[in-house]
């Protein structure tokens, strides 16, 4: 009896004593421990083990360049600049000849509806309505989704991204958090939704917490095309129209990063207050390097992701259509309930550089990120420039007669990228955390995020005179 | 070494594992598809059933084989990169080869790559010396045009090395050889020591003492256990503990049933 005590007494001296030189180490013990076995193991190997093998060596190439501390990111930047380039590029002229032929289409229409002497109620709500926001929902994010999926389905196919997520690993464990937590947001640049089911494959309980409450700093499929398009349309402003795609691409590639850098900063802060704790080591295999299949990525970009993110936006958008226009068109006293709300809105809006319109689309956008956008035109159409739209140009001329300037379309961008996941991600991230306590603070840092961020930036500029 | 040989037992029963007299228990580690599975179906055959792990949801497979008139149970581990024990995978496989206390532990290695699968096997053996590797897929290395100095490889590691493809039944014979030569202890194996860095190696010295002096010394690596307050497992720590504690009420509780 008197041994075990002796010997619980010796234990717990032996745990403070482990602890205490852990944390003069620098908490480094752990992994040094794994990196001294594989550097072991290599010594072991390169004693005993001869290779010949030709494929092996190009891909052992491939590596060192993609995955190098010197070239990894700058490849991993322009790649993605690239990509972004092609798709803004490329989406251009077919988004201007979709308009153009949708637009076309909703005057044959309302000369059906004309010729019916249908009533002005019913014209408004299904045409100007309905219809219009469908043809845009269609004319501005169908194209580059349609560029965009496939050439990043391709990095997929090609082994590029768990390459992304070796060269990511080391910040993330920085911030404390699971080096898988990259191939969580490679997910979530599809869906949030997918992204938190995907925080599965993290095993540790709190990295894990952490990946599913940062999940939103991704752009996903919904947020995505509103980026591009506000980018489009206002963020290259005169210049020519070669350097124009080239600027936009610079810019939604600036928004990636900030949102990656958000969510170092977020999990950062997290590892030290709500969820405290060291980073586990894990170990990656990076998959051989394959020859993309291009008839499955064209498939799988297609079928799984264009069409099923548009017909989500389109089932979405055509009764948000509906809707804002009616509340856009009933009139309490002079002005339209639309307007009211905006109104209402208006103060806490321009304080983080947007106005009651842009806030109001933001929440009547909870349930799909893709609607907000059309919704927002739909109610500056309906609130008084009744002017006819037809194309990218006459959009930026709507957004300018309604006070648009680049701080606004700044904010816009940067608003939509931090803010509230949407519906369906928060009840999956009630599904996967069964808490609600975590699902509330799944809405309630990026809410808190993009009004900080958006508050700093819009006073600074004002500040600063740089914007009225 | 009767008594241990209860206590033992004992440990095993907690992991859902009733060995007969004098049968050997044998663990089955690897990676990931390095093909443990074919390796595990070569040796037993149709003598094996699957289950789970106590209050897991990880299968567990078991089977037996006899060789030169001894009989081994054979449990085949969760495939897993390593035992640091982060994820549940390798938290049974640490547990088991821990304090399940098999006989032999043979680790499947894949030849084609094997810096990834030697981190597995040195993490083993630093928990426990009765090692032998199984260097499987030597076909597909070849193919590969990876050649191996198998003799090298053995010296190196100081543990047998059986070249074999599970898949071509190449090799199984000699393996049931090196297990029953090393869980019978006719063959004394003497494992590589992992080298650490520098402060590492500082760190483990101060330690090492101090555990021996816990007295789990035949039982546990003190070296290991050093690691491992090192790398801040405190929930092994506990576990340990708890074995321990298992062990000795279980062992003191046998010893009365005999007296009587």
């Amino acid at each position: 009896m008197n041994n075990t005590i002796i010997g619980h007494n010796l234990l717990i001296e032996l745990k403070r004593e482990a602890q205490k030189k852990r944390l003069a180490g620098g908490n480094i013990y752990a992994d040094k421990i794994v990196s001294d076995i594989f550097t072991n193991a290599e010594d072991i190997v390169h004693k005993n083990v001869v290779r010949k093998d030709k494929q092996i060596n190009w891909s052992q190439k491939a590596d060192n360049i993609l995955t190098s501390k010197i070239t990894g990111y700058p490849i991993m930047l322009l790649t993605l600049g690239a990509i972004l380039w092609i798709t803004i590029s490329g989406a251009n002229v077919p988004s201007a000849i979709l308009a153009d032929v949708l637009f076309r289409f909703q005057d044959v229409l309302t000369g059906i509806f004309m010729y019916l002497g249908a009533p002005d109620w019913l014209h408004g709500v299904l045409v100007l309505g309905a219809y219009r926001s469908l043809a845009w929902v269609v004319s501005v994010m169908l194209p580059p989704m349609a560029i965009f999926f496939p050439l990043f389905t391709l990095l997929e196919d090609l082994g590029y991204l768990p390459r992304v997520s070796f060269n990511l690993d080391h910040i993330f464990k920085k911030a404390k958090a699971c080096g898988k937590q990259s191939l969580t947001m490679c997910m979530g640049f599809g869906c949030n939704a997918a992204g938190v089911i995907s925080c599965r494959i993290i095993d540790s309980p709190r990295e894990r917490l952490i990946a599913i409450l940062t999940n939103n700093f991704v752009p996903c499929n919904g947020r995505f095309p509103t980026l591009i398009a506000i980018g489009m349309i206002f963020g290259a402003g005169n210049l020519a129209l070669h350097l124009q795609s080239a600027a936009v691409a610079g810019i939604i590639t600036g928004m990636i990063l900030i949102g990656i850098a958000v969510t170092f900063i977020v999990s950062w802060t997290l590892s030290r207050t709500l969820l405290k704790g060291e980073a586990s080591s894990m170990v990656l295999e990076l998959p051989p390097y394959r020859r993309p299949k291009i008839l499955a990525v064209l498939y799988r970009s297609f079928i799984d992701r264009t069409i099923f993110v548009l017909r989500r936006a389109v089932l979405v958008a055509l009764p948000a259509g509906a809707i804002t226009w009616l509340v856009s068109n009933v009139y309490v006293g002079e002005i339209s309930i639309l307007a009211h709300t905006a109104n209402f809105l208006d103060p806490v809006a321009l304080a983080i550089g947007l106005d009651g319109f842009i806030l109001l689309a933001f929440i009547l956008g909870l349930p799909a990120n893709e609607i907000v956008f059309p919704i927002l035109i739909m109610s500056y159409l309906s609130s008084g420039y009744m002017i006819e739209l037809d194309s990218l140009t006459d959009l930026q001329i709507l957004l300018v007669n309604n006070g648009w300037t680049w701080l606004t379309a700044l904010c816009t961008m940067l608003f939509c990228l931090l803010h509230w996941p949407c519906a369906t991600t928060l009840l999956t991230a009630l599904k996967e955390t069964g808490s609600k306590k975590w699902s509330f603070l799944t809405f309630l840092i990026p809410t808190g995020v993009a009004f900080l961020v958006c508050f700093i930036v819009a006073q600074s500029a004002r500040l600063l005179g740089l914007a009225p | 070494m009767g008594d241990s040989s209860v206590s033992h037992r004992v440990l095993r029963e907690h992991f859902g594992i009733n060995t007969k007299e004098n049968q050997k228990v044998i663990a089955l580690a690897g990676n990931p598809n390095v093909g443990k599975s074919t390796v595990f179906n070569a040796l037993t055959g149709l003598r094996q059933h699957t289950g789970n792990w106590p209050g897991k949801t990880v299968d567990n497979a078991q089977g037996i084989f006899t060789y030169k008139n001894n009989s081994f149970l054979i449990v085949d581990l969760p495939g897993t990169y390593s035992i640091l024990a982060r994820t549940v995978e390798e938290e049974i496989a640490r547990d088991f080869i821990c304090f399940g206390q098999p006989d032999v532990t043979i680790v499947v290695l894949d030849a084609t790559s094997l810096e990834r699968n030697l981190n597995l096997a040195l993490q083993v053996m630093e928990i426990t010396s009765r090692v032998v590797i199984c260097l499987n897929l030597i076909d597909e290395a070849k193919k590969k045009n990876i050649s191996i100095d198998y003799a090298g490889l053995e010296q190196e590691l100081g543990v047998p090395v059986v070249p074999t493809a599970a898949r071509e039944g190449i090799g199984l014979e000699d393996l049931k050889e090196e297990v029953y030569q090393v869980g019978l202890g006719f063959k004394k194996v003497q494992p590589r020591k992992t080298h650490y860095s520098p402060e590492i190696e500082e760190a483990l010295a101060a330690l090492i003492p101090k555990i021996q002096d816990l007295g789990w010394g035949e039982f546990l690596n003190p070296r290991w256990i050093a690691l491992r307050f090192l790398d801040g497992d405190e929930k092994l720590i506990d576990n340990i503990v708890r074995h321990l504690s298992l062990k000795a009420g279980q062992s003191l509780n046998s010893e009365v049933e005999i007296a009587l």
